[in-house]
């Protein structure tokens, strides 16, 4: 176990170098600096800046330079755009916020969609199951971004219960629309992959055998049938959690949530490259360091995989 | 006993009657899929939503980046949906005809997701046969890098990518080769290892053919049912993988348009009444999605019955 989980480091930590070098040779490669504005500056000053910036070092030192910095002291740089302000200072805005929302869809997609897939499967062919599977062949052409603006136009424009967008603290009511936006299309696929798996499982020998026991149908579920059930779903949560992540950028700038997608747009739309890439590499951190996590789980619930 | 001419010629004749016609992998698949009455309708609507797509541009009455000035801040009484002005589905903000758009709209999703799934089916099988035929250390190799690769945040890179190298359909078409192949490399990997220890694999290596000539012609095409399947259902992901980046503006450009631009057009403009702005890219969005989850399910249960 503990050589599988130093093998998995082993290979998490340079797939995190790749992602930091990829990021910095893309932004170094660009075309046209940051400081390059409609009126260019007198060569005295674009120079002082850029040594301000170390930017008119050599690649080799610049790259040096950041990922030392990244690496040890977490520090991705300042911001190009807002002149004041580093990219930590961005990410330590918006990163609570998207954590809030990303934890909350988490929550709701998993024990909605456990929940919903069991039921299917304990109930099959019910009008319980047809619901489900309804449910989540519906769900699963409703991406993040179709959900927001039907959300919106209901309960917003419609209805008139939920604020249409902001953050104000993280208040349940701002909290709600971007939630269900964000796990829909998760639930589904959790629903989906957990029915799909307990019907097998509920079909196995060792099943039969419990309620031949005369063991009562919840405890048959739960204490047999869950855990080798659950290893499909376990095996999603990775790609779950990247979805997420991923469509928080739209979930923020549709509701003005104010995470760190918000930043994250705009400094794509102000080639405002160190907060693109400081958001890319804590991404991507985060997806390596879930997806770690996932495997661990995995190999320590099911002892059939030997590493 | 010598048989009677008449019985023989009899009996040849029910014996043609009678026999099997001999029906193929792909006949049988073709009527697993045909019995799927859901996978049927979808492939139907697939078709009507490609004709669209080629040919709705013929009977558009307008060009799709014509501004109608007289429209604008009118929009939401004058810009209706109508077959008299011409404007079947109405006019966008900009009092462009919302008809022409969608048709193109609904054109470059459906190439977006067509190219995504090219890219995988050639990138992605050859890759993934390769790494499973050979086996071994270039196996390990080869899957290690597409694991990197697949832990790496692509949405985020791809719209760095996009924001470095400007925004295009290319660079677009680009990203989304960059990453479509890798689920289909697995796939194929995986299915390529139950395969090569088949008897006509060892058979074609004791006969001395070339590993290459192995990959293509022995293992490739027993794929085949997989890789389809696969692939339809890669298309729909990859629509909305493209309409995710052009609904937060990162994607196509002005004056063309994707379906993720439209509904994203749409949606900043619902709360005017217009909303036949969002109602229609929506409605050929979640059409053309559901029809290829759809059929990518029918040809699941038609090419692979073993796999539920």
């Amino acid at each position: 176990m503990f050589s599988f989980v130093a093998r998995r480091l082993a290979v998490a930590v340079p797939t995190l170098l790749i992602l930091v070098v990829i990021s910095f040779v893309l932004m170094y490669a660009a075309p046209g600096g940051p400081f390059n504005s409609e009126r260019p500056l007198p060569p005295e000053v674009l120079a002082n800046i850029q040594a301000k910036y170390g930017l008119d070092d050599p690649f080799w030192k610049q790259i040096v330079n950041y990922v030392v910095g990244v690496v040890t002291q977490f520090d991705f740089g300042p911001s190009f755009q807002y002149k004041s302000r580093s990219v930590n200072d961005i990410i330590a805005q918006g990163f609570p916020v998207t954590l809030t929302i990303g934890f909350w869809s988490f929550v709701v997609a998993v024990t909605a969609g456990v929940s919903l897939g069991i039921a299917a499967a304990i109930k099959q062919n019910s009008w319980l199951d047809y619901m489900a599977v309804g449910i989540s062949i519906g769900a699963q052409v409703l991406p993040n971004f179709v959900m927001a603006p039907i959300l919106l136009l209901t309960f917003t424009l419609w209805l008139g219960w939920l604020p249409g967008g902001g953050w104000n603290g993280g208040q349940w009511q701002h909290l709600i629309m971007p939630v269900v936006a964000l796990s829909t299309s998760y639930m589904a696929s959790i629903a989906r992959i957990t029915r799909s798996s307990m019907l097998e499982v509920l079909n196995t020998n060792f099943i039969r055998t419990a309620q031949a026991k005369g063991l009562p149908m919840r405890r048959v579920i739960w204490k047999h049938a869950m855990k080798p059930a659950m290893l499909p779903v376990l095996s999603y949560l990775g790609p779950a959690f990247v979805g997420m992540i991923t469509g928080s950028v739209v979930i923020d700038s549709f509701f003005s949530t104010g995470g760190i997608g918000t930043f994250f747009v705009n400094s794509a739309f102000n080639r405002d490259y160190s907060v693109m890439m400081g958001i890319t590499i804590l991404v991507g951190a985060l997806t390596i360091i879930f997806n770690l996590l996932v495997d661990v789980l995995y190999a320590w619930i099911d002892p059939k995989i030997r590493y | 006993m010598i048989p009677n001419p008449q019985n023989v010629q009899g009996i040849v004749d029910a014996m043609a009657l009678s026999e099997v016609k001999g029906r193929s992998l792909w006949a049988d698949a073709r009527t697993r899929f045909l019995r799927n009455k859901a996978a049927t309708v979808s492939l139907v609507l697939l078709i009507f939503v490609a004709a669209f797509a080629l040919f709705g541009s013929l009977i558009a009455q307008w060009e799709r980046d014509f501004v109608d000035f007289t429209l604008i801040g009118s929009n939401a009484y004058k810009g209706v949906p109508s077959l008299e002005t011409g404007h079947y589905f109405g006019t966008d903000n900009n009092g462009r005809d919302l008809y022409a758009r969608v048709v193109q709209g609904t054109g470059i999703s459906l190439m977006v997701g067509m190219v995504g799934a090219m890219v995988a089916v050639v990138v992605g099988t050859l890759y993934g046969a390769t790494a499973g035929y050979f086996g071994g250390r270039l196996d390990g190799i080869m899957m290690r890098i597409v694991d990197v690769l697949m832990s790496i945040p692509f949405m985020f890179v791809l719209i760095l990518m996009l924001v470095i190298f400007g925004r295009s359909i290319t660079m677009l078409f680009i990203g989304i080769g960059l990453i479509s192949w890798l689920d289909m490399a697995r796939i194929a990997r995986g299915q390529t290892l139950t395969i090569k220890n088949k008897e006509f694999v060892e058979v074609a290596v004791a006969t001395g053919v070339h590993p290459i000539k192995i990959i293509l012609r022995h293992i490739v095409p027993n794929l085949l049912g997989i890789v389809i399947v696969y692939a339809t259902l890669l298309v729909p992901n990859m629509i909305i993988f493209e309409s995710f980046i052009s609904f937060l503006g990162l994607g196509v450009q002005e004056p063309n348009t994707s379906l993720g631009a439209l509904i994203n057009e749409g949606a900043g403009s619902m709360q005017y009444g217009t909303l036949w702005q969002i109602g229609f890219p929506l409605f050929f969005f979640v059409v053309t999605i559901f029809a290829f989850f759809f059929v990518g399910d029918g040809l699941r249960d038609a090419l692979d019955p073993k796999d539920r």
